[in-house]
């Protein structure tokens, strides 16, 4: 026992700066994820091994398998039975909706030895704190609206990286004309929702996504720029290879790399793929802002729940204190492609398009555009949001009119509300 | 007399521990049962009068969730794919189980060998089926992409990436995995029906599509009964095979059901509009599986 503390704390002496008063004791900590895939799982690796640099005991609980579903289903059986995991991947309103029932552990004494609110954007510690007190640590900022370019496809046609939807309409056009798929897409419902929240981003701006997309504001719903965003939601219906159906993102990203389509619409784990891959961002692919002014955020998260041992109660700690470590956040997003959630951490090791995305995440806070994802679980309730989807995989998958649609969308989420 | 009476005493209690002996034997299995089905489906059917999200609460909430079914879009785009669906599986499970049945009670040689061909299907798992087809069906893999590569340029075949027709892909694929089940149904059926009646229909001079028609397939009433009873609930609780071959989609195109219920249970947080689904699903089972217990319980009687 007494080896161990002292092997930990040299462990941390030598390796880690971090508050002596979380060191000593590493704890046990158990992670319920699914981060699973490539470089994702790199990354969780990332967060094992300097935990148990610690000297502490992680124990993995990866749960694979429809996009966290699984994991939830899991967490449930888990939180009723009385013996919840210690940290589990959890995002946006599903962590308020667990601190609800009353199974989460607050870490704000960490948070505030550390100033946790001096590092991280307001949007994204609102998302982190229940009561004022945080109970969860983010592990990254993802930027859901970027576009990615296959520069050598694009040079056939003679085009640019286009910074308005009407030029990547015309752009889309040539490149349909020239036999190239445009728009490399999969058509499963979080896919389709991640242009249409894009879009609305682009064609409405952040004053609109913010009314209709997180406030859920009924005229904002149906009104005419709803109806202009479902319009070029149909356009890109039209920019899509016929085998779309299905189709995983990874798949679709892999079309961009080998040249079969110009461009993809993903946030950027997309990048992740294209650097697993080799490629080289700015020679063989380009990253861009999607059009418009803004940033739609999307943001992992360690939640942390209400256990009895004192151990992964130590354990809890290490792990907040150490998520938000600038060490840690720089090699867990080097892995997985986003940014670090802690805003203090120096960018200097990151690709040019990690680089941009800082940037204009800083911009974006500036300017109050900053909005959180609702494709993504940032920014509604899983049931809101599974109104959106349906909606929207619906419109995008028939021959609905774009007034229909927003019509229906209205009509949608007030019935998602009624709980 | 004392003696003798603690004689006859301990056969007395072994003859009675005999006679309940069947009922301990299964009485743990139907508490289990009683457990994990029925206090299950309770549970469940309270469920769908509550609030409840995504963990279960217990405070009444009368029809709401019912209500919010309802009125969803989606739901209505799966009971239409199960009327389809089933209706179209039922009617060409029989149909196929039945001709295959008919064909190979023909006496032929090698029937051993084709039985065993027609039944294997039935051998895997929906998920296979589901998945080797949604490759054969793929355009960029299956039929289409080999027709075109047979010169057949504008040979176009995506039922299972067009909203209208990816319910019939599901069709085909039931069908395909079900009917050598039913046409073991029927073959067994037909040996049972006596060679003399068949002999006397000869030489009367029916043909032998009159045989069929007249006396044969009247004759079959109950596997008939039976097989539409196991080819109905195959239909409602179909949900391995939609899941493995389209997903559900393109869009929710494909949802039955039961992928509705698995959608809002744990993709959604939605237990109590999930858990009301469910009650509507039982409630179709119900409807069709009473009646039949019925006629069963009354012929037995008879």
């Amino acid at each position: 026992m007494g080896f161990r503390k002292i092997a930990s704390t040299l462990a941390v002496a030598s390796a880690l700066a971090l508050p002596a008063g979380l060191a000593e004791a590493a704890g046990t900590v158990e992670v319920l994820h699914w981060w699973t895939s490539g470089g994702e799982a790199k990354a969780v690796g990332e967060l094992k091994k300097a935990f148990e640099a610690q000297g502490g005991k992680w124990v993995d609980s990866p749960i694979a398998g429809g996009g966290g579903d699984a994991a939830m289903t899991a967490l449930r059986a888990r939180v009723v039975a009385g013996d919840p995991p210690t940290a589990v991947q959890l995002k946006g309103p599903g962590i308020q909706e667990w601190a609800e029932q009353g199974v989460l552990a607050d870490v704000q004494d960490v948070a505030e030895q550390e100033k946790w609110d001096d590092k991280l954007p307001k949007v994204l510690a609102g998302i982190m704190k229940y009561d004022g007190n945080y109970v969860a640590a983010p592990v990254n900022i993802h930027r859901v609206d970027w576009i990615w370019a296959n520069p050598a496809v694009l040079a056939k046609v003679g085009a640019q990286m286009p910074t308005t939807w009407d030029e990547f309409n015309a752009t889309a056009d040539k490149l349909k004309a020239a036999g190239i798929t445009p728009l490399a897409h999969g058509g499963q419902p979080w896919q389709d929702a991640t242009l249409f929240e894009v879009i609305a981003l682009g064609v409405g701006g952040p004053e609109f996504y913010k009314k209709a997309l997180v406030e859920l504001d009924q005229d904002a719903l149906s009104g005419d720029t709803m109806v202009k965003v479902f319009d070029q939601l149909r356009k890109l219906r039209g920019y899509v290879d016929p085998n779309f159906s299905g189709r995983d993102w990874n798949l679709a990203t892999a079309m961009v790399m080998r040249g079969e389509a110009a461009f993809q619409i993903m946030g950027d784990w997309a990048k992740g793929e294209f650097l697993a891959a080799g490629k080289v961002p700015g020679k063989d692919f380009l990253c861009a802002a999607a059009p418009g002014k803004g940033f739609i955020l999307n943001s992992d998260s360690l939640v942390f729940f209400k256990v009895s041992d004192k151990d992964e109660q130590e354990g809890q700690k290490v792990l907040a204190s150490l998520t938000m470590s600038p060490d840690f956040q720089k090699s867990f997003n080097l892995a997985k492609g986003s940014i670090p959630a802690n805003t203090t951490v120096p960018l200097d090791d990151f690709d040019e398009c990690a680089k941009k995305s800082k940037e204009d995440l800083q911009q974006a806070i500036a300017a109050d555009s900053l909005v959180p994802s609702m494709a993504h679980e940032m920014a509604v309730s899983r049931t809101v949001r599974g109104e959106f989807m349906d909606l929207v995989t619906n419109f995008f998958n028939s021959d609905m009119s774009s007034q229909d649609a927003a019509k229906n969308l209205a009509a949608a989420v007030k019935r998602g509300q009624q709980l | 007399m004392s003696a003798s009476d603690g004689r006859g005493g301990a056969p007395g209690l072994g003859r009675r521990l005999e006679a309940w002996l069947p009922q301990i034997v299964v009485s743990p299995i139907f508490a289990l049962s009683f457990f994990f089905v029925y206090c299950f489906i309770g549970w469940t059917i309270y469920i769908s009068f509550t609030k409840s999200r995504m963990l279960p609460v217990y405070e009444l909430a009368g029809l709401l969730q019912y209500e919010r079914l309802w009125a969803t879009p989606r739901w209505y785009v799966a009971l239409e794919n199960l009327f389809v669906f089933g209706g179209l599986f039922i009617v060409g499970c029989l149909v196929i189980g039945l001709v295959l049945a008919i064909l190979l009670d023909q006496r032929i040689r090698a029937e051993g060998v084709l039985r065993t061909i027609y039944l294997y299907p039935m051998a895997l798992s929906f998920i296979v089926t589901g998945t080797a087809w949604k490759w054969i069906l793929n355009p960029g893999l299956g039929i289409e992409r080999v027709a075109h590569g047979l010169g057949f340029e504008n040979f176009k075949f995506d039922w299972l990436i067009n909203p209208d027709m990816a319910i019939y892909t599901i069709v085909i694929a039931g069908i395909w995995q079900s009917s050598g089940y039913v046409m073991a149904l029927f073959l067994a059926g037909l040996r049972s029906v006596d060679d003399e009646i068949i002999k006397a229909a000869a030489i009367d001079g029916a043909g032998p599509l009159r045989t069929y028609a007249g006396i044969v397939l009247p004759m079959l009433g109950p596997v008939f009964l039976s097989a539409i009873i196991i080819l109905t609930h195959l239909a409602v609780k179909s949900f391995d095979l939609v899941i493995a071959l389209t997903g559900g989609g393109p869009g929710y195109a494909t949802d039955l059901p039961a992928t509705f219920m698995y959608a809002y249970a744990f993709q959604r947080s939605e237990l109590g509009m999930a858990a009301a689904s469910a009650v509507m699903m039982l409630a179709t089972i119900m409807a069709i599986m009473v009646p039949y217990l019925y006629s069963e319980l009354r012929g037995g009687n008879r």
